[in-house]
């Protein structure tokens, strides 16, 4: 502590650790919008102690496009589009926790087939967003290789979710009571050929991370979140199960069918940034074991409600054929889906947390009002305690442990 | 006690001036907006709701009174039921609700949106700034009164705004996919296809400026 320092050339100063005299300042520091590891527009207002956080306040906002005020202003079937925009990383999953609260509002009940599609859905996009969550934290704590090796594999998916949907990132699948289309023919075989060799890969993945000794330096006991604190803030997904919070939403409160599936939660026990890690690996293999089991069990039928006639446009051969389809669809299409008035919250176990749609409708085919819960705002909102007394070069390694997306925290 | 349908019941027990509200899945109550921390903290503490999962607010048009109401949304940990509160807040022109902050962290950053988006200021908040729009935007976008294209707006930087003569300007609606309000625009103007490239016998080519 209080040691005494002569300095050879003057003997006169002397230098002890008294604080009066090395009065340190405090120096602020942007960290972002623009910073690789803000991925995306996060913008961290930090005060250092030399290279000590002592205060952090994250500054949101530069993603704000105004979707639940879009909401308000558009039908119900042509706001689908701007669920991919949530979560960009999750974008089918997004889709379906949107369905399946507007489908609450209206009281439609899916067939099954559609509910397994959706499951399959939900668990690929599951594996495609925690493969880029996973390859950028490892970039940001110095590994690259993952951050190429996961990106072949996202290749592989979507080249799957544009033969399924027409498109690779932004898929806007769903339809309230059903989906666009049912799946190509084949489609599930080559989901399954992707599962085997994706085992394969995901373990010489997390085979480069695990036991890195690099990568434990920089996340094992980095970052903390107790199981208090990650309720107290209101965490969801992997950033809560990290810490020992046992929810899941999809075993919990299982909605789609997820109730047919056997799978396990993964649970952290420190609730560190490995941790977190951890929990993300695990449950990519849980998710292939869903995937195996919803196409194993692929119920035939059909793939929208049929009570929906009111609310899912009819098929285009319809249409064209029959006077009264094309009243119908003309209706549907210029006043929107009619639903009833009513509140609904929904949901959903998404990639990043707990995605929430809280809709108030009057009736008619517009809400009147939709709060959109989106996990990565949730998630970031313990961001100030957990990045105080840290270094800043945690700051990077817990924001990326934290796999959040700005086009959802912001909307 | 466990968390279950039957908490509105039990509430309102406790808390005579609260009603059952309508709700299309989970059990809802209104409360008055003076008891709604002391319902909240009821539900934390006596029926283990002890995750607050959403805080949000709606407006329910300019005439309207009340005007404002402030949803929360709890969730339980352990029984793993929602449950939903509402108050509505007594002024329609300068709405005020109490913070939730002291009982959940979490309530912090849905509360500054809140008051964002909606101009619903939460009394006792640590901190409450904007947090989605800009320090010093002019309005709370999630109103009905607010337009949907934006309304013009100084630039977030002044000086910036003062050089350029650059402002926050309204959206184009022309053309989007956003329902018309009757009287307000008309759908041939709306279509661009319609709008004047396109002609036919009937119609002769406009032509060009």
């Amino acid at each position: 502590m209080a040691t005494e320092h002569v300095f050879p050339d003057s003997g006169a100063k002397v230098a002890t650790a008294a604080p009066a005299e090395f009065e340190t300042e405090k120096m602020s520091v942007s960290m972002g919008p623009s910073h690789p590891s803000t991925h995306g527009v996060l913008r961290l207002q930090l005060e250092l102690d030399g290279e000590t956080v002592t205060h952090c306040d994250p500054v949101l906002g530069y993603l704000h496009r105004g979707d639940e005020k879009i909401a308000e202003n558009m039908t119900y079937n042509q706001f689908v589009p701007y669920t991919d925009r949530l979560d960009y990383l999750a974008p089918l999953a997004n889709n379906v926790a949107y369905a399946i609260a507007v489908e609450k509002l209206a009281n439609l009940k899916v067939p099954p087939r559609c509910e397994a599609i959706r499951v399959i859905c939900c668990e690929l996009a599951r594996i495609s967003s925690h493969l880029l969550g996973l390859g950028a934290f490892a970039m940001d704590t110095g590994a690259w290789t993952v951050f190429m090796y996961q990106f072949t594999e996202r290749e592989k998916l979507y080249k799957l979710f544009e033969e399924l949907t027409g498109a690779r990132f932004t898929t806007s699948y769903t339809r309230i009571g059903g989906m666009s289309r049912d799946m190509p023919e084949g489609w599930t075989d080559r989901v399954l050929a992707f599962c085997d060799q994706f085992l394969v890969q995901l373990d010489e993945m997390l085979e480069m991370l695990t036991r890195n000794k690099i990568f434990m330096d920089r996340t094992a006991g980095v970052g903390i979140i107790t199981k208090a604190d990650a309720i107290a803030y209101g965490l969801t997904g992997p950033n809560a199960r990290g810490s020992g919070v046992t929810v899941d939403l999809r075993k919990d409160r299982p909605y789609s069918g997820y109730e047919q599936y056997e799978f396990d939660i993964p649970v952290g026990v420190t609730g560190d940034s490995y941790d977190r890690y951890l929990c993300r690996g695990e449950e990519m293999k849980q998710s292939v074991r869903i995937v195996r089991q919803a196409i194993k069990n692929m119920p035939g039928g059909a793939w929208f409600a049929e009570d929906a006639r009111k609310i899912f446009a009819p098929r285009k051969d319809k249409v064209l054929t029959s006077m009264e389809e094309l009243i119908n669809n003309f209706m549907i299409v210029t006043e929107g889906p009619q639903m009833p008035a009513g509140e609904v919250y929904f949901e959903a176990e998404n990639p990043k947390g707990a995605l929430g749609f809280f809709i108030i409708s009057k009736g008619g085919g517009v809400p009147y009002r939709m709060k959109i819960r989106s996990p990565s705002f949730c998630n970031l909102s313990i961001l100030s305690k957990v990045c105080t007394n840290n270094l800043l070069s945690d700051v990077v390694a817990i924001l990326g442990s934290l796999d959040f997306v700005m086009g959802e925290c912001d909307r | 006690m466990t968390a279950s349908a039957d908490v509105t019941a039990t509430l309102q027990g406790k808390f005579p001036q609260t009603t059952p509200r309508a709700s299309g899945d989970h059990p809802a109550i209104n409360v008055p907006l003076s008891e709604a921390v002391a319902v909240l903290t009821s539900l934390r503490d006596e029926h283990a709701f002890d995750f607050l999962v959403d805080v949000t607010g709606a407006d329910w048009g300019v005439d309207a009174s009340p005007r404002f109401t402030v949803f929360w949304h709890l969730f339980s940990t352990t029984s793993h039921a929602y449950v939903r509160v509402a108050a509505d807040c007594t002024n329609d022109t300068d709405p005020v609700a109490p913070t939730a902050c002291d009982l959940w962290p979490a309530a912090n950053w849905h509360e500054r949106e809140t008051y964002d988006l909606l101009g619903i200021k939460f009394s006792q908040h640590p901190d409450l700034r904007r947090i989605l729009m800009w320090d010093g935007y002019p309005y709370h976008p999630l109103r009905k009164d607010f337009p949907l294209a934006g309304i013009d707006t100084p630039l977030p930087d002044l000086e910036v705004g003062e050089i350029t003569k650059a402002t926050a300007k309204p959206a184009p609606m022309v053309g989007g996919p956003f329902v018309a309000s009757p009287g307000e625009i008309n759908l041939t103007e709306a279509e661009p296809r319609a709008k004047d490239e396109s002609w036919t016998e009937r119609r002769e080519k406009p032509a060009s400026e």
